[in-house]
């Protein structure tokens, strides 16, 4: 389906666009001093809104190209922060090579590589590039932190891109990219109503000692804003009914706060803050991909069951 | 004239490219490193992208003006490497060890200050363990002492020696930190001068 001005995908980004220049007004009203944080997160959210409508409108090497980027920076950033052992280094290089090839299986639509390619092989393999090497202090560690940061960083965030070749042609409305956008939207604007509706009404933490400034009134208020934004995209985006619409956004508002919470428990263990500064005002890129790595295979699979 | 196109060729496609996609040098107070020669910058040392990341990390239109002070034992050895760094890269040779007088080790380190040049620095001598500093040498207080308007801009790496430690040869992408630091000027007392350098180049580095 080529893309046009009356395209889902490029209303419902124009919507995108409208939406952060409010939010910019808004912030530069609320935030004088240019350099707060408000302000470096809105124009960090400028930078993420940019390069992802260029990924889901150029064409599908494009967004492949830019998924992999982020699943790079991601496991990139994952590493810079884990202890790594000096002995690895060989491992964490096959690890890295191991995203341009899983991105190429979604390149060619090889499903069942796809799904096992890091779960089996990577799993299987990089102990062994391990013991060749021959280093046994630490392991199982090495082992562990390494494969955890391969699952969530390259596998689970790769589902995004599986989303764009999933095969369309029973729904005619229906495109990869706007499966993606819809997915995307909803885990960032959940992010965002949790944490609008926690400064509103939050009273009630509902995890202390992970994250103590999620609350229950926070959780409720993102569940019923994403259950609702739902509803009202799917129709665009998608091939669901009303009740799989229903079930998407409670199943990524839920999802992505379990994300969320991973990601600061791993922080809280590591005793950081953000996990870095590439995007300002946000933290690191894990700071903001970290609910799509529970959502995106989660949503995928939800969606592939239902309707591909 | 070539080894300088050479030179510029070779920072804008593949150093900037490589430290931007590979590594993400994320540089802390970029607002105090020099804006013109002369200049000291110093540095620790863990790794050879040290060099190519404190010259790549000033604006452009320096980099004709940039020369890092490099060992001669270990850059001048063979045709090609002693081409690639005394004309392209633009090293200053340092004869290091040897016990010699510092005027005749780091002679041309001054000559190149007074000239007007921004010279980079590693007062460690070597590139020591990943992600330590090592014993700070004294070549840095003559140099201050003998050349005591030229500002001293301190910068401390962190994780460079991750990326390419000393022994290997292939790079593994992390992320990086440089801090640079509050100019230093000489003031007449070098254990003083000495020990402000090595904190502003030492310590645990938060990244936070």
């Amino acid at each position: 389906m080529p893309l046009t001005l009356t395209s889902p995908i490029t209303v419902i980004l124009g919507g995108v666009w409208a939406l952060l220049m409010l939010a910019t007004a808004v912030v530069w009203q609320l935030a004088p001093a240019p350099d707060s944080e408000l302000r470096q997160r809105i124009r960090s959210w400028w930078l993420i809104v940019a390069l992802c409508s260029l990924a889901l409108t150029f064409n599908r090497i494009a967004a492949l190209l830019f998924f992999g980027l982020v699943s790079f920076l991601a496991l990139k950033e994952y590493l810079t922060l884990i202890p790594t052992r000096h002995a690895d280094r060989r491992v964490l290089f096959w690890a890295y090579l191991s995203i341009p090839v899983q991105y190429y299986w979604i390149g060619i639509e090889w499903y069942g590589m796809f799904i096992i390619f890091i779960p089996v092989y990577m799993f299987l393999l990089l102990p062994v590039a391990m013991v060749l090497i021959g280093e046994t202090q630490g392991h199982l560690r090495a082992a562990g932190t390494l494969h955890w940061g391969l699952m969530s960083m390259v596998f689970s965030l790769s589902h995004l891109a599986f989303l764009l070749v999933l095969p369309q042609a029973q729904y005619p409305h229906v495109s990869g990219p706007g499966l993606v956008l819809f997915l995307l939207l909803l885990t960032e604007l959940n992010d965002v109503a949790q944490f609008c509706w926690g400064k509103l009404l939050g009273k009630h933490k509902i995890s202390p000692t992970v994250s103590p400034n999620k609350t229950v009134e926070g959780f409720a208020g993102g569940v019923v804003t994403t259950v609702l934004l739902s509803v009202l995209l799917a129709p665009w985006l998608t091939p669901f009914s009303v009740r799989d619409a229903l079930l998407a956004g409670a199943l990524i508002a839920v999802a992505g706060f379990f994300g969320d919470l991973s990601l600061s428990a791993l922080k809280r263990d590591l005793g950081i803050k953000d996990s870095g500064n590439l995007l300002p005002g946000h933290g690191g890129i894990l700071d903001r991909v970290d609910s799509l790595t529970y959502t995106a295979p989660l949503f995928f699979h939800f969606t592939r069951y239902l309707y591909f | 004239m070539w080894p300088l196109v050479l030179r510029l060729l070779f920072f804008l496609l593949i150093v900037k490219p490589f430290l931007l996609l590979a590594v993400g040098v994320n540089v802390r107070n970029r607002n105090r490193l020099p804006r013109r020669g002369p200049a000291l910058i110093v540095a620790n040392h863990n790794s050879h992208l040290d060099a190519l990341v404190l010259v790549a990390m000033l604006p452009l239109r320096l980099l004709f003006r940039t020369r890092p002070a490099a060992s001669a034992e270990y850059f001048l050895r063979g045709r090609w490497r002693t081409w690639f760094a005394t004309q392209v890269i633009g090293i200053i040779p340092v004869e290091t060890g040897g016990g010699r007088p510092h005027d005749e080790v780091l002679g041309k380190v001054q000559d190149a200050l007074a000239a007007g040049d921004i010279v980079i620095f590693f007062p460690e001598g070597t590139r020591g363990e990943p992600e330590c500093l090592g014993k700070l040498k004294t070549g840095i207080t003559w140099l201050a002492q003998q050349l005591p308007d030229v500002p001293i801009c301190p910068v401390r790496l962190c994780g460079l020696g991750r990326v390419l430690p000393k022994g290997d040869w292939l790079p593994v992408p992390f992320f990086c930190d440089a801090w640079v630091g509050e100019p230093l000027r000489w003031e007449g007392d070098r254990q003083r001068f000495m020990a402000i350098l090595a904190s502003s180049l030492g310590g645990e580095v938060s990244r936070q």
